[in-house]
């Protein structure tokens, strides 16, 4: 439990240095941090399959954005306007507090509902016959929200793609 | 880009084809251990880029043609919908019509390895392409 607040405030700092920070190589350092605690959470929390997803899409992350910046520019411009800092304040506020009163209707901390998921427990290896669980879900009780995330991936490359692409492009 | 100096291409030529081979494993055994079709692909897919990274795109275009990524982003989307598809012809969309086998086996539980390939496939090629795109085609003058 010490373990877990540690890292969640190493995250927090990491956070908040990613967006202060005037270098930008700095910021997707920082950045890297904040996920790569992040699996280390999830390696505490007993989620081994999350942890491995969170590794490899947060290193390839940083590395696409290193790619990016390295085309473009390494220092942060952009200057604070003072209205929009305090509108930005006052709705952070405003968000924390209607949040605290939301996390109140959650269950606490290591005793989830088990309501569905006792039936996935109970008959997972049964039904579908795959001994890892998390798969058995995402890939069969689940396979439908699987599907809508693959079109998301394959929205996304797509417009990534268009947008720098090189042929047809005006000059 | 030209690639880098000879210590990062040796090191790369020794480590990529394990990257790679981990990321097979990982695919494989994603019924059966942690990890599965999405981190698998990313592993394969962080592989090329490590070796585009060391060697540069000149050596690698050579091997590797643009169209192999364009063919098989899309195709690992068209096998995940064709086995949903042949599931709805039997019974229901995305039900498991396959033989189920042993469990803990390498081959068993239907449809979830097939699957686990189709998606390993789109994930990998998707941010693969969108690496080439930031790092070839973006910014060249």
């Amino acid at each position: 439990m010490t373990q877990l607040y540690l890292f969640l405030i190493f995250m927090l700092v990491a956070a908040i240095v990613a967006v202060e920070t005037k270098s930008l190589l700095g910021a997707i350092i920082a950045l890297g941090a904040v996920g790569f605690s992040q699996a280390i959470i999830f390696l505490t929390l007993q989620a081994p399959d999350l942890a491995i997803t969170q590794v490899v899409v947060e290193t390839l992350t940083v590395v696409i954005l290193i790619a990016a910046i390295l085309k473009t520019t390494r220092i942060d411009t952009t200057k604070g306007v003072l209205t929009t800092s305090v509108l930005g304040v006052a709705f952070t506020a405003v968000i924390v507090v209607i949040t605290i009163q939301l996390l109140r209707f959650l269950p606490s901390f290591g005793n989830p509902i088990m309501r569905v998921s006792e039936f996935y427990i109970n008959n997972g290896l049964a039904q579908t016959g795959s001994a890892n669980l998390v798969t058995s879900v995402i890939l069969d009780f689940r396979a439908y929200d699987t599907l809508g995330e693959a079109t998301v991936l394959f929205a996304a490359a797509t417009g990534v793609i268009v947008v720098l692409r090189k042929i047809g492009k005006k000059k | 880009m030209k690639g880098m100096t000879i210590i990062v291409k040796t090191i790369t030529k020794l480590i990529a084809g394990l990257i790679l081979l981990y990321g097979i494993y990982i695919l494989a055994h994603g019924h059966l251990t942690p990890g599965g079709g999405f981190p698998g692909g990313v592993i394969i897919a962080g592989s090329f880029i490590l070796f585009l990274l060391a060697y540069g795109k000149d050596i690698v275009y050579k091997r590797l043609r643009k169209n192999v990524i364009a063919f098989f982003e899309p195709f690992g989307g068209f096998i995940f919908l064709v086995v949903a598809l042949l599931g709805a012809v039997v019974g229901l969309f995305f039900i498991n019509f396959l033989n189920k086998g042993t469990p803990l086996r390498l081959f068993s539980a239907g449809i979830i390895p097939i699957c686990n390939i189709a998606i390993a496939l789109k994930v990998g090629c998707a941010l693969f392409a969108i690496f080439v795109a930031f790092q070839i085609l973006g910014r060249e003058e």
